[in-house]
């Protein structure tokens, strides 16, 4: 009884939880892999902007800030018994896709960041970045379309019975 | 940084040495007078945490790292020990000597009439003040973009005085920042988590800017491969340890927002 009234009750919860997910997932990956492993975005460019640095250093805490905080707001979520799974998902997706499309259009572009790597012919990884940005937030928002309204998402059995 | 006379550098050593033991001495008083705290409490009250005794030691020597011994000789002549010098003196010290409750061992410590005392210094205006979020991380990230954006970084090592105001600084406006953030001493006007969250994203950030900017543009005087070296170093440094400091915001909050079973259902 109680779960079912907190999965609807907290159904746009676990779509921002994922969202701020998304956001730090993808952040990390993007100074863990290409960064760090990599080597293909640098830590500066002559190019940046001010607004650029301004940019960075705000999403670069805002993601950071994100990942703890999105794993105890999936904890609470857990706790209070309303978590779901696909809409937590769907926001996984909106938020890492958002990201990933502001960071490979508008700070890579536009601020001038930094390349996603240096090479000839960068605009063929500009539009495979930006292609999978787009693609991860169709899904999220087909995940949010498909699962909306779903009040006894999880309870097949409440389905069958009516 | 001036190399260019032998005297010279012999004098400064000389007035460094002494300034070194300067700033180390308030943190060796600090650990005496804590670990006095620590057995004298112990037996009115239960067994104080070990585990805040280890932080209090462990944030003492960090403090005295960085103020004294080889990486303070260094940090004259190498912005990269400079930087590790900061990261443990604002950042790494601070966090761990928050982390082992000093307010509330003295307030325990202490006779009721002392304490009571303290209590009402703690709720005064100036206090409430300087551990209020805005105003501990303008002092911290502030303080850091005048040291490191305008002259006062060269004028640090020419003049002992400065150099010792620009240390303390750094430590107490990187311990106030601390205390404004997570609550692990008792304080009188607790504000929101999400306020603290929003202004601690935006000192974090202000630091990591600083970070990026001082790549390309160091203090005068450092060398092009120190200021990369340095830079990176602010950069992950302070983000290793501002994880922390998520962590046990977050986790506070975690503890905060317990639901109880009766008012959940209702």
């Amino acid at each position: 009884m109680s779960t079912t009234n907190n999965r609807s009750a907290y159904s746009s919860r676990n779509i921002w939880t994922g969202i701020l997910f998304g956001l730090g997932l993808v952040g990390f990956i993007d100074e863990a892999v290409f960064h760090q492993l990599l080597h293909w975005h640098h830590f500066y460019d002559k190019s940046t902007t001010d607004i650029g640095l301004v940019s960075d250093g705000l999403f670069h805490a805002f993601s950071w800030f994100a990942t703890i905080a999105s794993s105890f707001l999936l904890a609470d979520l857990h706790r209070k018994q309303a978590y779901r799974f696909k809409r937590w998902l769907a926001g996984v997706f909106l938020g890492g896709g958002a990201f990933q499309l502001y960071d490979g259009t508008i700070q890579h572009k536009l601020m001038g960041l930094h390349q996603i790597r240096y090479v000839e012919n960068v605009y063929v990884y500009d539009i495979i970045w930006n292609f999978i940005a787009i693609v991860m937030i169709i899904i999220g928002i087909t995940l949010i379309i498909r699962t909306r309204g779903r009040k006894q998402d999880g309870k097949p059995v409440a389905h069958e019975s009516q | 940084m001036n190399h260019s006379n032998h005297n010279e550098v012999h004098i400064n050593l000389a007035g460094e040495a002494g300034s070194q033991i300067l700033l180390a001495l308030p943190f060796i008083l600090v650990l005496i007078l804590y670990l006095c705290a620590v057995f004298i409490s112990n037996r009115h009250h239960k067994k104080w945490p070990v585990a805040r005794t280890v932080y209090w030691v462990f944030g003492v020597l960090s403090a005295i790292l960085a103020v004294a011994g080889p990486i303070a000789n260094r940090a004259h002549i190498d912005f990269n020990a400079h930087m590790l010098g900061h990261l443990l003196l604002g950042m790494l010290a601070p966090l761990l000597m928050v982390l082992a409750a000093p307010m509330t061992l003295m307030l325990r410590t202490l006779s009721v009439t002392s304490a009571r005392r303290l209590t009402g210094v703690l709720r005064s205006w100036p206090s409430r003040m300087f551990t209020h979020p805005l105003v501990a991380s303008f002092l911290n990230v502030g303080g850091l973009w005048l040291l490191y954006t305008t002259n006062l970084y060269a004028l640090m090592h020419e003049s002992n005085m400065l150099n010792y105001l620009v240390h303390v600084h750094v430590f107490i406006a990187g311990y106030l920042f601390t205390v404004s953030m997570i609550y692990i001493d008792p304080i009188l006007h607790r504000i929101s988590f999400l306020f603290r969250t929003i202004v601690l994203i935006i000192a974090l950030a202000g630091h990591g800017i600083l970070s990026k900017y001082l790549y390309t543009q160091p203090p005068a005087g450092i060398p092009f491969e120190q200021a990369k070296q340095g830079s990176m170093m602010m950069y992950y440094g302070g983000d290793i340890i501002d994880l922390i400091l998520i962590f046990i915001l977050c986790l506070q909050w975690f503890r905060a927002t317990k639901p109880r079973r009766e008012a959940a259902m209702g």
